[in-house]
């Protein structure tokens, strides 16, 4: 194992450059009051830059990347990140360019944001999209304010409930618990689609709207789209698309032509933003014209000479942040929808949605196939031989560190039992979507051979099988050595 | 053919004849006709990379950069030197291109990094533990309200007029709608108004948290202390928004008796980009661990007893307990947190100290020289770490940045902005890497002299 970069400490060592004070000045003995004063150092380590380039060089070969290796990781797309748009985000009259700069100084940056906020509405069929979200999620909380805004603005303040699917994302109802919603769950149908009999007993009075994902995280898309917004609309409430699983309609399908009033776009996922081990992502949210008063401050404006933030919009719901987004994110995609172009976008829905079929018809004869119908850009398995072998979904996951590969989802959506979300991307080839399936179809056998072997993997990952029950039932989450402690 | 779509029309046949369909078209037959685009998207044409290249050299031109400009703007992101080091350990792909760690077993490299700034943050902090990040300042605070709220079962909070003005509206934004109320309290001598605090804690019954900012939006350092000793005496939680960078020399919030630490963690080893991606921390004492957002990541062992690391406490989270967690955060700032790691690592114990007195003196020595020009008058006399106000005696701070611009320099805030009664005021933040010609010059065009 990787010692910790404190365990490497040694006082006298340094890894840092700085310049001598050139101003005569006092120090913070003289300047600061003895009681603001920080009486003991931080203990933070002291080493050398070889030390540190090779301490992270160790973790960062810990790690599996989408330039690792393939990683099917269900409803997070994780595609390709162009290496390009790296050196553009990288640029200094991006990355180097302060907030609150005048708008006049910031012309370049303005117009990114001016110019994404129309190319999203024209590939979501919205009118107008706020970037300030920095993630999904956070899309989410801002999507759901809006709507919130948008029937207490009109006096219409008894729609305190969203609706959302049994088969969404976690995040929609913690973040309709977040906006201050109640939150009514209705079940899908046997086809995968919601339910359309629970959902007219759900809608009334008090419906301020539905969230659906779609295709949702089945990987199906809801041929009753139409319907649905219909007898969502009828009794008065709003259409929340969650754009987690874009990738599989750009450029064939519309949200805003689907019935939706409000969007979020995954940045990280559908427009090929890195990752980043968790973050930094980015979350537009984008709305039809009747809520566009409600977006958060600051938008972009352009009089065909100037852009501009524009901060005098009374009925918006406020900042869900500083400053306007995560731009460097944002800058990625731009790039990315630049260079694809409107006939590009739609082959990465088209391939996508192949992978996916191809995938899916591999696979689907030594795994249960709990809704066998064409999928989009991605499908559900279920392992249905664990009572059998004794083999968990959660064995063979980790079964595939032994050979390279990154498991799908597990064990999500929460509908499937012993579920597997496959989402193998437009960016993969031929070649290593059969790879895989052989490799999982071999493991599949492999469980009925030597189970034992299947539930003891990984045997060749950088640890071998992590215990996650003892880290959460006597929790150690900082670094405590003997010199610092108390 | 398109570079990151590896799928020849050979591959497409080959795929479509396996699955029995015979078209793309086929697959999307699930689809209703009439919701179905018929038509390209209204987008620009695709572009190869070098007019990409081009053209994105071109937009970024259009701005001012501090790379060459000297900057003396700050308001809650500092142009910090950042080391070599950071940049290409954050470029390491596997380090970029990863997801978050739920299969840890191939995620160490991000589990134990994130268990490094855990670390980290808890000792430059002096609180007990800290998760993996926050989008920003901004959403740290306020979700460190939120926190407060749910371990005091109160649903008021007080928010000193001191902290970040945008960090207030994005608090309102939250908390609001949950149906918190908020109340701010106002400032005296640039401080935050303790005999204010006071009547607010005791007019206002049950008050979940009371929440400052040291240094605060002036630059000023408050007395956290006074504060804290304060709130507590009331039953509120302190939540501590704090500069790291300051925490260096400061005392730090564990040593106040904060409850939460929260703040902005840019000057981190984190570059501009227009006000993100950055990312946002929080640290809390030992029992409020439970009831806080986000990813943490805690200390196991492998079936062989080999020292590991897992996401952990996930009770807390959305995607275990949908509308009953204690936040929807899901994705963070990963990468970001992962570049203040290293910087942390870069500077050390030793350099942490030196950036912070080189700021603490600089901005010192340009607060001289600017009273010094008779242009400028003092706006308080509170004690300033990096960032301080000074008042414009006879012009509006646009024309003193307009100047600057003129003369190749980004000026300070024009504070009027968010605190209309503080006309001609100006923010102004130095941090090391400014030299002393630079502040020379800052000076003297600041002034209107030196043409």
């Amino acid at each position: 194992m990787a010692k910790l970069i404190f365990e490497m400490s040694k006082p006298g060592r340094t890894a840092y450059s700085l310049p001598r004070c050139d101003v005569e000045t006092c120090g913070s003995d003289v300047l600061i009051p003895e009681k603001y004063r920080r009486k003991k150092d931080a203990e933070l380590p002291e080493v050398s830059e070889t030390d540190v380039i090779r301490h992270f060089t160790e973790l960062s070969r810990m790690n599996h990347g989408v330039d690792t290796g393939f990683y099917p990781l269900g409803s997070c797309t994780m595609k390709y990140n162009p290496k390009v748009n790296e050196d553009i985000a990288g640029m200094d009259g991006f990355r180097a360019v302060h907030p609150l700069q005048d708008d006049e100084t910031a012309q370049g940056c303005i117009r990114i944001l001016y110019e994404m906020d129309r190319m999203l509405s024209e590939i979501t069929g919205m009118d107008r999209f706020s970037l300030q979200p920095a993630a999904g999620a956070h899309g989410e909380l801002a999507g759901l304010l809006v709507i919130r805004a948008y029937h207490a603005h009109r006096g219409d303040t008894g729609r305190n409930k969203i609706i959302v699917p049994d088969s969404a994302h976690g995040t929609n109802p913690a973040s309709a618990a977040m906006a201050g919603f109640e939150i009514i769950e209705v079940k899908s149908d046997e086809r995968g689609g919601v339910d359309l009999e629970e959902l007219k007993a759900a809608v009334g009075p008090d419906t301020a709207g539905l969230m659906l994902t779609n295709p949702n995280t089945l990987g199906l898309f809801d041929e009753n789209i139409k319907e649905i917004a219909d007898i969502v609309h009828d009794a008065g409430g709003l259409l929340y698309y969650d754009g987690a699983n874009a990738n599989a309609i750009i450029g064939v399908c519309r949200p805003g032509d689907m019935g939706f009033d409000v969007v979020h776009l995954n940045l990280h996922k559908t427009f090929s933003t890195p990752h980043g081990g968790g973050g930094p992502g980015s979350g537009p949210v984008g709305v039809k014209k009747e809520l566009e008063p409600f977006l958060p401050v600051p938008l972009a404006e352009y009089d065909g000479k100037q852009y501009r933030l524009d901060y005098d919009r009374p009925l918006s719901i406020g900042r869900v942040r500083s400053f306007y987004g995560n731009f460097g994110v944002i800058l990625r995609a731009y790039a990315y929808i630049r260079t694809m172009g409107p006939d590009g976008l739609r082959k990465v829905a088209e391939n996508a949605v192949l992978n996916a079929n191809y995938l899916m018809h591999r696979l689907k004869g030594h795994f249960d196939l709990p809704y066998d119908r064409t999928c989009m850009h991605e499908f559900v398995l279920s392992y249905g031989r664990h009572k059998e072998t004794g083999v968990r979904t959660l064995d063979i996951a980790k079964m595939l560190l032994d050979y390279g590969f990154h498991p799908p989802t597990v064990y999500f959506p929460l509908i499937v039992s012993e579920a597997l979300m496959i989402e193998p991307t437009e960016t993969e080839s031929l070649e290593t979507l059969d790879l895989f399936a052989d490799t999982l179809i071999s493991i599949a056998d492999e469980a009925e051979r030597d189970p034992e072997k299947v539930r003891t993997a990984p045997h060749r990952a950088y640890t071998s099988r992590l215990d996650e029950v003892r880290a959460a039932r006597n929790p150690v989450l900082v670094y405590v050595d003997e010199d610092t402690a108390e | 053919m398109y570079r990151y779509i590896p799928n020849t029309r050979e591959d497409q046949e080959k795929m479509l004849s396996a699955i029995g369909a015979g078209s793309v078209a086929e697959l999307f037959s699930d689809i209703p006709e009439d919701i179905r685009l018929d038509r390209d998207l209204d987008l620009p044409d695709a572009m190869h990379e070098q007019e990409l290249v081009s053209h994105m050299k071109a937009i970024a031109s259009e701005n001012v950069n501090t790379a060459d400009h000297p900057c003396f703007l700050g308001a809650g992101v500092y142009d910090h030197f950042i080391p070599s080091v950071v940049g290409h350990v954050i470029s390491r792909s596997e380090f970029y291109t990863s997801y978050t760690p739920y299969q840890p077993e191939i995620s160490q490299g991000t589990l134990q990094a994130i268990f490094e700034y855990q670390t980290m943050i808890c000792r430059l902090t002096g609180m007990d533990v800290s998760n993996a990040s926050m989008y920003d300042g901004a959403t740290a605070v306020a979700e460190a309200a939120l926190m407060a709220v749910r371990s005091t079962g109160r649903e008021k909070v007080l928010v000193s007029r001191g902290v970040h003005p945008q960090y207030r509206e994005v608090l309102r934004t939250y908390a609001v709608h949950a149906g918190i109320g908020i109340a701010e309290v106002g400032l005296s001598g640039g401080m935050t108004d303790l005999d204010g605090l006071r009547d607010a804690l005791s007019g206002e019954a049950g008050v979940a948290a009371v929440i400052l900012q040291s240094p605060n939006f002036f630059g000023v350092i408050e007395d956290m202390e006074a504060a804290t000793a304060l709130a507590h005496e009331y039953g509120a939680l302190t939540v501590a928004c704090v500069d790291p960078v300051s925490l260096a020399i400061l005392q730090p919030p564990g040593e106040y008796g904060a409850d939460i630490a929260a703040g902005e963690g840019q000057p981190l080893g984190n570059p501009l980009n227009y006000g993100g991606p950055h990312f946002g921390f929080l640290a809390a004492k030992q029992k409020l661990v439970r009831k806080m957002p986000g990813r943490i990541v805690g200390q196991t062992t492998d079936s062989e007893g080999r020292r590991g690391f897992v996401l952990t406490l996930q009770a807390r989270e959305q995607h275990i307990r949908r509308e009953k967690a204690v936040s929807n955060i899901c994705s963070n700032q990963a990468l970001n947190a992962l570049a203040a790691t290293v910087y942390l690592s870069v500077m050390g114990k030793q350099g942490l100290k030196q950036v912070a007195e080189l700021c603490l003196s600089k901005s010192h020595y340009a607060y001289s020289k600017l009273l010094a020009t008779g242009r400028f008058e003092k706006v308080c006399d509170a004690p300033f770490f990096r960032e301080f106000a000074v008042r414009s005696v006879d012009e509006p701070v646009e024309t003193i940045n307009r100047r600057l611009r003129d003369r190749g320099m980004i000026g300070g805030l024009a504070l009027e902005r968010y605190y209309p009664e503080m006309k001609n005021c100006w923010l102004v933040a130095v941090t090391e890497k400014r030299t002393r010609q630079e502040i020379d010059a800052f000076v003297e065009a600041a002034a209107g002299g030196g043409r």
